[in-house]
């Protein structure tokens, strides 16, 4: 069971603001659906080997990127050719 | 370079965008409209993933599906509406408002991809391009009546898809007949370097309906708890006629579908927290607020932008993924994910495909089901070929209580011309 603090918790971690009116709903609906995810609980531990997986990855090679004014034309907070975000500190 | 007009009224709501007039030029698909769908980038023209998140954002590049469309001379009209990211069975979860079913507007088109069905079944395009999570194309392909592919995993490049769940999505043909889906197939497919799970297995086909000899395996799973007797039965009389012409039917198991519902939500929320951290307002979409500190602002941002369900998954999915729960839901769903794809990998040493319904009932009715658990739970028949990447098609296989139920074929990896080809065999079959 997950508790509403819990939820919360998770809101913070991903940056989801939710209300306050929404958090008994989405907690509600959370515990219905963990519970289902219990089977899971079922499959066995031997069987979490990885199989053989090849690496398939090619070698980067540089191309002419997008021109500035395309990478930057979506966003409305830029500064001398970079996106302003907002402060950290 | 010719343009079409194109000014068909949008009834259903199918469409996000339309544009009065498109492009064309010479090649395979020369003069077609054909709709995209509002998740895969097209240069000039908005692309919002049916999510408010991304309001405004007109993307500098085309999608390689895109590319190749343009280059076969494909006229696009417009893109379609969509469960917000692809997150939905209804297409209600749109910031657009839900899109209607053209076989009965009180009922919705499925989903996520129920524009680009109901844009097709009501006649506006001929085809449209769909994305297939975990029934993403063939659950509205079912619910509309039309025929909707999921290709192989890496046979579709998926450049320029606004991700969702990256291991489990592919881009794939929506249209009215099995023809058309073949004909769509062959321009999507092949290698892209810029997707780094795109496979050199280009498409080159022409629906072939002789399938005397054909194993088709057909899971008891299929026709269990949870399915509806008539849906079952109607699918049941369109598999007998593929008995009739002369293939061979019998029953198997897939014991791990018990575990497959829960290993796909798991693994899709997950992939979802990790692709949706990049909508914070700073590159795209409505800005944040520069002046507020970065977890306030992108917390406010996503707040406004989300809808519900997409919150929803997020959260499932970084609560997955968080130190303690790891290995409980994430490892035990790929672990899981492992076993259905190897349950496939032994029946295919022993069928040719594998037969059942696409989805366990017909077409909800708008806003009928609330509780997103047994939403979820709709998608039990098609989440298995998403989770082993496998090929599978829903062809238009009668009506339950007059709305459209549909037959999947499900093939081995890189055979979609085989599951072209029985559908091809069926929808000849019916129309005889």
């Amino acid at each position: 069971m997950v508790s509403e603090r819990d939820v919360l918790h998770i809101a913070e971690l991903a940056d989801i603001g939710i209300d306050k009116e929404e958090l008994a709903e989405f907690t509600g609906r959370f515990n219905e659906i963990l519970d289902y995810f219990d089977i899971l609980d079922q499959v066995s531990a031997d069987e979490t080997r990885e199989s053989d997986r090849a690496n398939v990855f090619r070698e980067d090679v540089v191309e002419p990127p997008l021109p500035e004014e395309e990478v930057l034309a979506n966003s409305r907070e830029k500064e001398d050719g970079f996106f302003r975000a907002p402060r950290v500190m | 370079m010719a343009t079409i007009s194109f000014s068909q009224k949008d009834g259903h709501n199918a469409f996000i965008p339309t544009l009065s007039e498109a492009d064309t030029g010479p090649g395979a698909l020369s003069g077609i409209p054909l709709a995209g769908q509002d998740n895969i980038s097209t240069r000039g023209l908005p692309t919002t993933c049916g999510s408010r998140i991304l309001e405004g954002y007109v993307p500098p590049y085309d999608a390689h599906v895109v590319t190749l469309l343009k280059k076969a001379g494909a006229a696009i009209v417009g893109k379609t509406n969509m469960d917000e990211f692809g997150m939905g069975t209804t297409t209600e979860n749109s910031a657009f408002g839900p899109t209607k079913n053209p076989a009965d507007p009180s009922r919705v088109p499925g989903g996520s991809s129920g524009g680009s069905a109901a844009a097709v079944a009501s006649g506006m395009v001929r085809m449209a391009l769909g994305t297939d999570t975990g029934g993403s194309i063939r659950c509205p392909a079912a619910f509309c009546g039309i025929v909707g592919h999921k290709p192989t995993y890496g046979r579709v490049s998926r450049y320029g898809l606004i991700a969702y769940a990256n291991s489990l999505e592919q881009i794939g043909p929506m249209a009215r007949s099995v023809s058309d889906i073949s004909l769509l197939m062959e321009v999507l497919s092949g290698y892209d370097p810029r997707d780094s799970t795109s496979i050199n297995c280009p498409y080159s086909h022409i629906p072939d309906p002789e399938i005397r000899g054909l194993k088709i395996g057909v899971p008891e799973e299929y026709f269990g708890e949870g399915v509806d007797a008539k849906v079952a039965s109607v699918v049941w009389d369109g598999i007998t006629l593929l008995e009739r012409k002369g293939a061979e039917v019998i029953t198997c198991r897939i014991p791990s579908m018990v575990y497959a519902l829960a290993a796909y939500y798991v693994t899709c929320t997950s992939e979802a927290s990790s692709n949706l951290a990049r909508f914070d307002g700073v590159r795209y979409g409505p800005p944040a607020d520069p002046k507020l500190p970065w977890h306030d602002a992108f917390q406010q941002q996503r707040r406004h932008g989300f809808g519900i369900e997409v919150k929803r998954r997020i959260m499932l999915g970084t609560f997955a993924l968080s130190s303690g729960y790891y290995g409980k839901y994430y490892a035990k769903a790929q672990a899981a994910r492992q076993q259905v794809r190897n349950d496939f990998l032994r029946l295919f040493r022993t069928f040719d495909v594998i037969a059942g319904p696409t989805m366990p009932t017909v077409a909800f009715r708008l806003g009928e089901k609330t509780d997103p658990l047994s939403m979820y739970l709709s998608d039990i028949l098609t989440v298995p070929a998403n989770l082993a990447g496998i090929p599978a098609i829903s062809v238009p296989c009668g009506t339950s209580d007059g709305l459209p139920v549909g037959l999947q074929i499900m093939g081995p990896h890189f055979k979609d011309e085989r599951v072209i080809d029985v559908a091809y065999a069926f929808e000849q079959g019916v129309s005889r």
